[in-house]
């Protein structure tokens, strides 16, 4: 009791403890310390991979190896095969993502929706080198009847057929990568968009219903039209992840040089983040330098990709906080 | 005159309610696609081909049926309703082909040796295990975890009660959700760039692979408690300031306590998650045979790490000891979800 009196008697004015004192001057100087350390952090990965990574756009032709002779011809190939299998996941995943949404936030009752949602955040869990593993091991050898079967049916179609030439007979093609990593973007796709569907008014829909219209109905005029930036950046953040994914890629494909049409061909180019993790063993400090150049480049890319995707979701919310 | 007779009597003939299919037809027609699908696996038909059939048989029998009962509107809110449904299940095939395949993979090749010796032999017949990349994993993630935690937190804290609407608040808010998607491998180049350049070339070490990691738990640490701090009520801390306790005292005796429970959860998410990225560690921590028990010196095997190099290998004891990996990381992953649903419940703010 006595500690307290003098406690107070040392601070004649004790309001001023609370607007300034010393304790609380290095908690917000600590707090803020840590916001600037992630800026920091964001602009270090610029500047260390460009520090490490400079002299790789331009070094002599035969670093860039038996396929290429610049950094272009080097990387473009990559760029190639990275975003083909990008877009391979985003076809398959895209519609599956936005239905299990539907389901989460519309179709299931209550009771039901939780699990469902907990099960795609199962998705989520597992580690990308599992899927890996599964897709090297199992995957692929379950799909090569419908390489073969791909290619036989649509084989000698005029356009699509460029598509489904001579199929990867261990069925580890740029098509069995996409189907993997359409299963790795389904989670962070399906969170999004379950999201901004729930929070289509409640009122529009009803009001949609009492007009009579089928809940199919409701759901394209109330739903779709309210999250349509929602369901865009849910879509380019899936294309984000899909882009830069490492292990699932560098496990499966078996890797070539051959650029064509072709997705179910034997020898496609990799990505760029599993042609980083492939060659980076070699140690070779003139490859390493190009392989962090590259990895600037896939930086910049996802960095572009992210970024726009968060601004159109960032618009639409202060669009709909208005 | 008589013609508005006759209007009236063939309005009395259309009934004042949609003809609707009865309620157990998606049942119905269900059960007779099931059994379609049944008879075609009994013939001989692939069990993967002969439920595609019976699931469209079903996407094509009931909006049939609802069509000549319904009309066309019914019938395309019938498919919908089933083509919605599919892509659960479509998805949900996937996942338990994967989880299945670990399991009876896997668990047969737990056993103690497995988990109590590593890869380093020092007589020819010693059986291997993981034992040397289970120490790697649970240091580089406890490592990555000691980084983050402190920097999340405490940035989450600047961006809920210090920062609150000004302009660098919001940019760092926008930037951590933009980080959310870096790539891991470019987070493994960023922490090999760093410390090759501080340290030399060849340099390889755990703690390398802590802060390649730690780039991308932070993000998910700020995310998780920032929407843990801003469910705190105002309430709360003014009453607390007109108590007249200082701002930070008010935070860390308050605000914390109060969002402890899913503070906890979201960190122990986020180590579930980095706990399973294998890109950055293989650029920076490297792999190696042996046991490795100190961070900052040489090069550590994670499990990740340890089952893409297996897959390298690809022979039968190696696919075999990947599988059993494989598992061991599983099972880690879901011990830690579990736990953070725990943790949520034992710390959360009493009620009543």
């Amino acid at each position: 009791m006595t500690a307290r009196t003098a406690d107070i008697e040392d601070q004649p004015a004790a309001w001023a403890s609370v607007r300034g004192g010393i304790g609380d001057r290095i908690f917000s100087g600590a707090a803020l310390a840590a916001g600037l350390t992630i800026l920091a952090a964001l602009a270090g990965v610029f500047i260390f991979l460009l520090a490490k990574g400079a002299t790789g756009f331009s070094k002599p032709a035969e670093v860039y190896g038996p396929h290429a002779e610049s950094f272009l011809g080097y990387v473009f190939p990559l760029l190639v095969g990275t975003f083909t299998v990008s877009i391979i996941a985003l076809v398959i995943a895209v519609p599956l993502a936005f239905g299990i949404a539907l389901v989460i936030s519309h179709y299931a009752p209550k009771w039901l929706s939780t699990p469902v949602a907990f099960v795609i955040d199962l998705l989520a869990a597992v580690p990308s080198v599992v899927y890996g593993l599964w897709g090297a091991f199992y995957l692929a050898k379950k799909l090569v009847p419908m390489h073969e079967w791909l290619h036989d049916t649509f084989g000698s179609w005029p356009v699509l057929g460029a598509l489904f030439g001579e199929p990867n007979a261990a069925g580890k093609s740029w098509l069995t990568v996409g189907i993997v990593l359409a299963i790795m973007i389904l989670p962070i796709i399906t969170a999004i968009t379950r999201e901004v569907f729930s929070r289509t008014p409640r009122l529009n829909e009803e009001a949609a219903l009492a007009l009579g219209a089928t809940r199919w109905e409701m759901i394209r005029m109330t739903v779709f039209p309210y999250s349509r930036s929602g369901m865009v950046s849910a879509v380019m953040l899936g294309l984000g992840r899909a882009l830069g994914e490492t292990m699932a890629v560098a496990m499966v494909l078996s890797v070539g040089f051959g650029l064509s049409w072709n997705i179910i061909a034997t020898s496609s180019p990799t990505s760029i983040a599993a042609n980083i993790a492939l060659k980076y063993a070699e140690r070779s400090a003139d490859l390493l330098s190009v392989l962090v150049a590259t990895g600037l480049v896939l930086f910049l890319l996802t960095f572009l990709v992210n970024f726009t995707a968060r601004w159109i979701i960032g618009r639409s919310e202060r669009r709909m906080a208005r | 005159m008589t013609a508005t007779v006759e209007e009236i009597q063939e309005r009395a003939h259309t009934p004042l309610v949609m003809p609707r299919l009865p309620r157990v037809a998606p049942a119905i027609v269900g059960g007779i696609a099931l059994a379609l699908a049944l008879l075609l696996v009994v013939l001989g038909m692939g069990v993967v081909g002969s439920a595609v059939v019976g699931v469209i048989a079903y996407l094509v029998a009931l909006p049939l049926w609802s069509l000549f009962i319904e009309g066309r509107r019914g019938a395309t809110d019938r498919m919908m309703t089933g083509l919605i449904w599919a892509t659960f299940f479509v998805a949900v095939v996937p996942l338990v082909s994967l989880l299945w395949r670990v399991v009876s993979k896997g668990a047969g090749r737990i056993d103690g040796t497995f988990l109590s010796y590593s890869f380093f032999k020092t007589q020819i017949d010693q059986p291997v295990g993981i034992y040397h990349a289970i120490i790697g994993t649970l240091l580089i993630t406890l490592g990555a975890a000691v980084i983050s935690v402190p920097v999340g937190v405490m940035a989450a804290i600047y961006l809920v009660e210090y920062g609150k609407k000004n302009k660098l608040a919001k940019a760092i808010t926008f930037l951590v959700d933009v980080m959310t998607g870096i790539p891991s491998i470019v987070a493994g180049l960023f922490a090999f760039a760093l410390f090759t350049l501080l340290f030399g070339p060849a340099y390889v070490s755990g703690i390398g692979g802590s802060v390649a990691l730690s780039l991308l738990m932070i993000p998910i640490v700020v995310r998780a408690t920032e929407e843990m701090l801003m469910l705190v009520p105002d309430d709360l801390r003014e009453a607390s300031y007109a108590l007249g306790t200082p701002k930070w005292k008010t935070i860390v005796r308050i605000v914390l306590p109060t969002a402890l429970g899913g503070i906890l959860t979201g960190i122990t998410l986020a180590i579930s998650r980095v706990i399973g990225e294998t890109a950055p560690l293989l650029l920076i921590a490297s792999a190696t045979d042996r046991t490795n028990m100190n961070l900052f010196d040489g090069a550590m095997t994670t499990l990740p790490v340890l089952i893409y190099g297996q897959n390298v290998r690809g022979d039968a004891p190696a696919e075999a000891i990947a599988w059993g990996a494989a598992f061991i990381l599983i099972i880690i992953v879901v011990v830690l979800n579990l736990l953070a649903r725990i943790v949520g419940k034992i710390f959360a703010p009493k009620k009543g």
